[in-house]
């Protein structure tokens, strides 16, 4: 700025700033925070909604329940298989895809469009199209793979508790993939050109220069979109309450899922709580080091 | 002329074959669905689905029994709605955050980014019985609430860094030709940031569009979006796959074409800032 602009004002520079952002501030600590708190508190009381009047303090009872509760620990352990089958599945074919798309062929900006789609569509259509899919009687895999002789005989994939999870999981890698293809051919596309030059002509092989080149440069967003897809990941029940409700018995309960049922069907709000609050304290981990990792990036 | 087209059959086979096996994954589960909704109902459980034959039928029996253009107009009204309040309270947030450096800048990102990890599950149960409380279930003014704490956020982190990428000498050039600080917003910096609130605004549609848990929790009789009501036909008409997967693609349609239009802008900002996948 030249010496003849305009001093800038000091005391409107710094309350401008805050009165721009009050607004938008104000509202998510009335829409966010604050329903927040309210869970916290709701999870130390007795408040079961056919009860309305009854709302008793009782400390910690609700979390004690959680520990002792079988449903609980199975809906962890269902929570935890599907994050570790999912986000690997999802990060290995999200990155062929993305090493696919930055190869030059003629046909690569429409590939690039259609094979995001998946993650446009709303998480019911998902749910709709894979149950029709795996339906038992009419479903198209069931044919299919009747025909290949991979199978002797219809299998009822979302009624079978053995196979109901992973048909689940299917679903979800599908769902998710295109994410981390995007943002992994986002990341190839700021790998300088140059190392690859160099790299072939001091001789390295197209593995030696994807070791050495490729997955160093793209590590911080692998990293990043890891995180944010095992925290979405985990977050996510809409595809499951739809596809099967957390059934055939508990077979694909998640914790989330297990809070909603709870206080959707239960009408049981106090446990509910403490189960949601329970399952957020034990995301927090990861939520710190996503959190950390875009600190950092904030200039 | 033998090395090309060794080099050409090679990239088929290293390239465009894997490419296109990636497609079929990608695309066959919604071109199935298409199928279906397009093959007559007596016909599907005997032939199966197929093009011969194609009909309508299913997306009238939608509209006309079923009554779907109640709940895309629910949806539209939800989504159009969450859209204003996003862009009204993120853009100049997002303005402040960008040209403006102040105690608290950091934390202040970070408590909107913090927002969209925690379990929706955790907010949905306090929304609902504050919904409850205030009388506002099944209303349009619920479910827009509910939305922008989603899309808030969301717009806050996107639009900041649009309007980071318009260079500060613009808008302190007007400013030094004369123009005060509101001046430079809406005649300089607004106008070049058009392109990145429009494809804000239509992410914020495209989520608001597809949310389902908060129209479920919050929605009801009157207010009832496309995506409760998808699932609700699952419930009713179990085996018509026809009317169930006609349902599918109209919810999904809007969706569809909005983010095919907008598809390039959109990546570049989901992959600048951290977004929700």
């Amino acid at each position: 700025m030249s010496v003849t602009s305009v001093p800038p004002v000091p005391l409107s520079r710094r309350v401008l700033p805050l009165v721009m952002l009050s607004p938008a501030v104000l509202v998510t600590l009335a829409i966010v925070f604050l329903p927040m708190v309210q869970a916290l508190w709701m999870s130390l009381h007795d408040y079961v909604l056919f009860r309305p009047k009854n709302f008793d303090f009782v400390g910690l009872k609700n979390f004690i329940a959680v520990w002792q509760d079988p449903v609980f620990w199975t809906s962890l352990r269902h929570t935890v298989i599907w994050i570790a089958i999912t986000v690997p599945a999802q990060m290995l074919l999200g990155l062929a895809t993305a090493l696919l798309l930055n190869q030059n062929f003629p046909w690569r900006g429409l590939a690039r469009a259609l094979v995001i789609i998946p993650w446009a569509l709303p998480s019911v259509v998902i749910a709709l199209m894979w149950v029709w899919i795996y339906d038992s009687n009419f479903g198209v895999l069931n044919e299919l793979m009747l025909r290949f002789n991979m199978i002797s005989a219809a299998i009822p994939w979302l009624a079978n508790p053995d196979t109901a999870l992973y048909a689940i999981i299917l679903t979800l890698t599908w769902q998710g993939f295109p994410f981390f293809a995007v943002m992994i051919l986002a990341g190839l596309q700021s790998i300088p050109q140059s190392y690859y030059e160099a790299a072939s002509i001091d001789g390295a092989s197209q593995f030696r220069q994807f070791w050495h080149i490729t997955l160093p440069g793209l590590s911080g967003v692998l990293m990043t979109a890891t995180l944010l897809r095992v925290i979405w990941v985990a977050n996510s029940i809409d595809v499951i309450y739809v596809m099967t409700g957390g059934g055939p018995g508990y077979s694909t309960y998640t914790l989330p899922l297990y809070a909603l049922v709870k206080a959707r069907t239960g009408l049981d709000y106090g446990y509910g709580s403490a189960l949601a609050v329970s399952f957020t304290i034990l995301l927090l981990g990861f939520v710190i080091l996503y959190l950390r990792r875009a600190g950092r990036n904030i200039a | 002329m033998m090395v090309r087209n060794t080099s050409l059959t090679r990239r088929i086979l290293t390239v465009d074959l894997p490419v296109l096996l990636i497609l079929i994954f990608t695309l066959s589960p919604y071109l199935w669905m298409a199928l279906t909704s397009v093959t007559q109902e007596s016909k599907l459980f005997t032939e199966g689905p197929s093009l011969a034959g194609a009909t309508l039928e299913n997306y009238l029996r939608l509209f006309r029994t079923v009554g779907f253009g109640a709940n895309l107009l629910d949806s539209f009204i939800v989504a159009g709605g969450t859209v204003i309040v996003g862009l009204a309270l993120s853009v100049p947030a997002a303005y402040a955050f960008s040209r403006f450096r102040f105690k608290g800048r950091r934390l202040l990102m970070l408590q909107f980014l913090v927002i969209n990890m925690f379990p929706l599950v955790l907010l949905i149960l306090p929304l609902f019985i504050l919904m409850k409380t205030l009388g506002l279930v099944d209303t349009y003014f619920a479910l827009i609430i509910a939305n922008s704490t989603v899309a808030i956020p969301f717009s806050v982190w996107m639009m900041t860094s649009y309007i980071d990428g318009i260079p500060r000498s613009l808008d302190e050039a007007a400013m030094t030709d004369g123009c005060t600080r509101f001046g430079a917003l809406f005649r300089v910096v607004l106008p070049l940031c058009t392109p990145g609130i429009i494809a804000t605004g239509v992410y914020i549609f495209i989520t608001a569009w597809n949310e389902y848990l908060y129209a479920l929790t919050l929605g009801g009789r009157s207010v009832k979006p496309i995506t409760v009501a998808i699932q609700t036909l699952i419930g009713e008409y179990q085996v018509e796959w026809g009317l169930l997967t006609a349902g599918g693609i109209v919810g999904a349609m809007p969706a569809t074409l909005l983010f095919l239009f907008i598809q390039k802008r959109l990546i570049a900002g989901m992959t600048q800032g951290a977004v929700k996948g």
